[in-house]
């Protein structure tokens, strides 16, 4: 009897699902997310083989072939299914390129952005009192000012250019994630996991990054993900503008950034761009809103 | 109440002086001093360059010069426009009332069009009304405005010719400026048509920045009324008879002001930074359009000026909507 009892395996149907099976089934059941992901995987997979994607180079210009409009259109040409731009460069191929660079800005902005809030929340949540307050008033200045406005001033001292535009990006929404990380270190720091832990000897550094921060990630994957949406959209705002990447960088926010001479004769160079740069942080939105349920049904809105 | 207003003030003060601290360092972390700036490329001798530096009171140490600014600004001084030699407090204060009223109406459209696209969207949840709302917010979300905003022109200015392209007014009418309002002073100008003109400059450029509010204003209200729906006297309205619009509009919806009106303040922010890229689309003579030519032209006491004044503006309307929030909600003004 007590054998069998032993070595009885349990019922696949009853057993409780991973952590990551859990997330999974969430995830997929939502099917905005999934799209969203999809598209994801589409464009980091068109960025990484942009080479062998692509038979043109983003900078090439074809002197012969300036302003050709999209392949199905009349004058349209097959050697450019989208058409080219004001100096002949294949639009397709710099959409391509282009979104080898909204995600690498993306992805810098978040990392910076993640690392640096995550480590100021830390010392603010565990540290408390005076460093607390100097922090949190700070990060009350930057949240004052409003983001695009305060990337401005930051690319006016550091100059223009698409590393100095990530670095601007990312101070802006360093608050977001010290505020999350501070106030969930706060939530988790009075539990008795933590107490246990100080009280057998863990020194603060152990406490700080083993004990406490892994309980403290699900709302800061989420930020992240939404982050990366709101990054995009900045970084394009500032290329628009002519404050980020700088010609003949092949960026989507910079090549809609003379599209305004070209909108009564060239529709294909205004709409193209912009069309990925909605699609693209649209996916990412979709993305953290499946993200945010699968990880923590009570954040949702 | 008192307290309450007292605390709400005083946490306020810090950001001030942070805003102040960040605007006075901008100028002095830019590469080169503002007398090697204002000469440009032909350079300056050394000793008019300090005698210059002198007279702008920079040769003295850093905290002197903070006060020097700080009551500066106390007393309007915001210092002297490199390009047009006017003092900036002016220019921004000509240029505001353009931004003002774009950034009205815009709010207008988001309001107008949010609140009830929400409401809708959270009666029928689960529909296909919720799903289109939500889906078309989302995207509103989504939207780079500058793309919208050329995406609009290249349809109703350039391929319908509805509406003009650029600017506030055409140029065929002469409006004096009363209030600085276009829609205003056209109305009190007897120039016939004007007013027209004036709305149909306005309207391309409110709907481009009306929309990343819109899109907040219909998600906030849809899920603050999704919350209220749910509650007990929602459902004892609806019991003694009541229908499902009256609940709705009467009960339901006052309860879910609350949180949407708080949202609403928070878009000041995002429509001062919206009108820097709207402004610049539709060449519209505002502080956006500004702000960033003064960048362009490296009118650095401009730029300094004007980020001051912008978060002034957020910090001062974000206060209001925070003192009105403990007016409407009790519960936050007792809070300790």
């Amino acid at each position: 009897m007590n054998e069998q009892l032993l070595t009885a395996t349990p019922d696949d149907a009853l057993s409780a699902p991973g952590p990551w099976r859990e997330f999974w089934d969430y995830f997929s059941a939502n099917r905005g997310a999934l799209i969203g992901a999809g598209f994801i995987l589409l464009v980091l997979l068109a960025a990484l083989f942009a080479n062998l994607l692509t038979p043109h180079s983003p900078y090439e210009q074809y002197r012969d072939a300036i302003l050709t409009p999209p392949s199905w259109q009349e004058g349209g040409l097959w050697r450019f299914p989208l058409g080219t731009d004001e100096v002949g460069r294949d639009i397709l191929t710099r959409l391509i390129f282009g979104g080898r660079m909204s995600l690498f800005i993306g992805m810098m902005v978040v990392c910076l952005s993640l690392l640096l809030g995550t480590l100021i929340g830390l010392s603010a949540g565990y540290a408390r009192g005076m460093t607390d307050s100097l922090i949190m008033r700070a990060m009350d200045i930057i949240m004052a000012l409003p983001s695009l406005l305060l990337a401005l001033a930051i690319v006016t001292i550091l100059g223009p250019g698409l590393i100095n535009a990530a670095i601007a990006i990312a101070i802006t929404y360093l608050p977001h994630y010290v505020r999350i990380t501070r106030a969930s270190v706060i939530a988790e720091s009075s539990k008795d996991y933590v107490t246990a832990s100080r009280v057998s000897g863990a020194g603060v550094l152990r406490l700080v990054f083993i004990t406490i921060l892994p309980n403290c990630m699900a709302p800061l994957i989420v930020q992240a993900s939404l982050g990366f949406s709101n990054a995009i959209l900045d970084a394009a705002a500032l290329g628009f503008i002519g404050l980020g990447a700088q010609p003949p960088t092949p960026e989507w926010g910079s090549m809609l950034s003379n599209a305004l001479e070209f909108i009564q004769r060239a529709w294909w160079v205004v709409t193209f761009p912009g069309l990925m740069i909605l699609t693209t942080v649209l996916a990412f939105n979709l993305m953290g809103d499946g993200l945010r349920d699968a990880l923590d049904p009570k954040m949702k809105l | 109440m008192f307290g309450f207003l007292l605390k709400r003030v005083s946490v306020i003060i810090p950001t001030f002086i942070g805003v102040t601290l960040l605007t006075f360092s901008l100028i002095r972390l830019i590469p080169g001093d503002p007398v090697e700036l204002m000469a440009g490329e032909r350079g300056v001798d050394p000793v008019r360059h300090a005698r210059l530096l002198a007279e702008m009171g920079l040769d003295k140490p850093l905290l002197v010069q903070y006060w020097h600014y700080l009551t500066g600004i106390f007393h309007g001084d915001l210092g002297i426009s490199v390009v047009t030699r006017e003092p900036v407090i002016r220019e921004f204060y000509t240029l505001f009332p353009a931004t003002l009223e774009l950034s009205f109406c815009a709010i207008v459209i988001a309001i107008v069009v949010g609140l009830p696209a929400g409401i809708i969207a959270a009666v029928r949840r689960g529909k296909g009304t919720d799903y289109t709302v939500m889906g078309l917010s989302l995207t509103g979300y989504s939207m780079p405005i500058f793309w919208w905003g050329l995406l609009l022109i290249l349809l109703f200015s350039v391929t319908l010719g509805w509406t003009p392209v650029s600017g506030r007014i055409s140029a065929t009418y002469w409006v004096d400026e009363v209030t600085g309002f276009m829609l205003i002073d056209t109305l009190l100008s007897d120039e016939a048509g004007a007013f027209l003109s004036a709305l149909h400059h306005l309207i391309l450029p409110s709907i481009v920045l009306a929309t990343i509010p819109l899109a907040v204003i219909a998600r906030m209200t849809r899920s603050a009324m999704l919350e209220v729906l749910l509650e007990d006297y929602v459902l004892v309205a609806r019991a003694k008879g009541l229908a499902m619009p009256l609940v709705v509009c009467v009960h339901a919806l006052r309860n879910a002001l609350i949180p949407v009106i708080t949202v609403i303040g928070l878009q000041v922010g995002v429509l001062l930074a919206g009108a820097i890229l709207t402004e610049t689309i539709f060449s519209w003579p505002g502080i956006g359009k500004w702000l960033l030519d003064s960048i362009r032209r490296r009118d650095y006491p401009s730029v300094q000026g004007g980020i001051l004044l912008v978060s002034c503006i957020v910090i001062f309307v974000n206060l209001t909507v925070d003192i009105f929030y403990g007016v409407v909600n009790p519960r936050i003004r007792h809070q300790r």
